[in-house]
């Protein structure tokens, strides 16, 4: 490929969409130009046993794209979910690719792992072998980690990072989120039909963004690094986490557990997502939701820093 | 689920090298289109796994009227199918054949 077409796409990387665009748009301008090569692809047509027997339309990938590609001229191995198809949920194709990407890293101690996650959670019509694939998933995780693997997480795809995607998650070495990114164990329509609508109102779209949304799961602690909404600031924000996240050791799990209990302690009496930004010394809580990238990222910045020793 | 498949003569081999390409996703109103270069110069297939039964006169039509327009022979299109519009199909098939036929990426 020449250079012109190195140059060329590199530049498109900084006006496309990353919420906008499918798994296989986000992974062609976020790798090195050209590098990526993927593993069982489409044309293996490894799709899952199970949706013929709901009547339902396969993906030749299921779902899930997995190969290993160049960032900045070094290896990784990398795995994007398509949101769109069946909500970007966990099967058992979908996840066992997962799952042997992350062995794989594990047994040769490399390259770090990208994870694009774009998912609803588990594909209700393969429930048992879904939730199966999550527990494959997060143990393969950390132990991969365990091995010296770096495992990080990206998340601003329109399908969010929800149930078992969130688990998955949670086990990650880093995570970035954008705007538009979700994190939550149930969706907000879950949460509703489940508890009613006064312990949450899904329709009430500030309240799921301030409960569920980017900011608030960077300002939580949830997420290392809030990035805007190109392909290009995911690419930079990679970069960074790889650079930075911890390894698993008994000190990073140790101050994980006091992370989370001071959050606990800090928080745990908050109702909505304003007062936690209030506790954390936001002077204008209430403008938070409506900030550009740029300007809450120096808020974030200022009000809490991220922090690479837990996880 | 439905499942259809058709046969055509191409007037001329698609460009490049390229042993394959895909583009779209599998929701609803959408289809995934995956090509590959597989068959004979002259020759070109199509194979459908559709949704939404009983459209077979117009998925025909839509093929014959892509087969016309971009000749791609050699190539075999296989089609997932989330109840696409036909004017989607016409989009996808086109941006496939135009896929496999650019340089290397």
């Amino acid at each position: 490929m020449n250079a012109d077409k190195i140059h060329a796409l590199e530049a498109q990387a900084h006006e496309i969409s990353w919420f906008e665009a499918t798994a296989r748009q986000r992974l062609r301008w976020f790798v090195d130009a050209g590098s990526f090569e993927e593993f069982l692809g489409p044309a293996a047509r490894e799709m899952s046993p199970h949706l013929p027997d709901f009547n339902l339309p396969e993906a030749f990938d299921d779902g899930m794209i997995v190969g290993r590609a160049k960032l900045d001229s070094k290896p990784v191995l990398i795995a994007a979910q398509e949101g769109q198809f069946m909500g970007g949920a966990f099967g058992e194709v979908h996840g066992a690719k997962l799952t042997g990407l992350l062995r794989g890293a594990r047994d040769a101690k490399g390259p770090h792992v990208v994870i694009l996650f774009d998912t609803g959670g588990v594909r209700l019509q393969e429930a048992n072998v879904g939730e199966l694939a999550i527990a494959e998933i997060m143990r393969a995780v950390l132990e991969a980690r365990a091995a010296g693997v770096k495992v990080v997480g990206l998340i601003g795809g329109r399908a969010g990072c929800f149930g078992g995607g969130s688990l998955v998650a949670a086990c990650c070495s880093a995570l970035a989120i954008s705007e538009q990114g979700r994190i939550g164990i149930s969706g907000p329509e879950v949460i509703e039909t489940n508890r009613g609508v006064e312990e949450f109102d899904s329709k009430d779209r500030a309240l799921v963004w301030r409960t569920m949304g980017g900011k608030h799961r960077r300002l939580l602690g949830g997420v290392e690094l809030f990035v805007g909404a190109s392909i290009q600031d995911f690419r930079d924000a990679a970069r960074s986490l790889l650079a930075q996240a911890p390894s698993l050791n008994l000190d990073v799990l140790k101050a994980e557990q006091a992370r989370l209990e001071d959050r606990l302690e800090r928080f745990g009496s908050c109702a909505d997502g304003l007062d936690v930004w209030k506790a954390l010394g936001a002077k204008d809580p209430a403008v938070i939701p409506g900030m550009a990238a740029d300007a809450f990222i120096h808020l974030a910045d200022t009000i809490r820093r991220p922090r690479y020793d837990a996880r | 689920m439905e499942t259809l498949s058709y046969r055509h003569k191409a007037a001329r081999r698609a460009a490049g090298s390229k042993p394959l390409a895909i583009v779209g996703v599998v929701t609803s109103g959408n289809l995934e289109v995956l090509v590959e270069r597989l068959l004979p110069d002259l020759e070109c297939q199509v194979e459908i796994a559709t949704s939404a039964h009983g459209f077979g006169d117009l998925w025909q039509a839509v093929v014959a009227d892509f087969v016309e327009r971009h000749s791609p022979g050699g190539l075999k299109f296989s089609i997932n199918d989330g109840g696409a519009r036909p004017d989607t199909v016409a989009l996808r098939l086109a941006q496939a054949a135009h896929l496999i036929e650019e340089d290397s990426l």
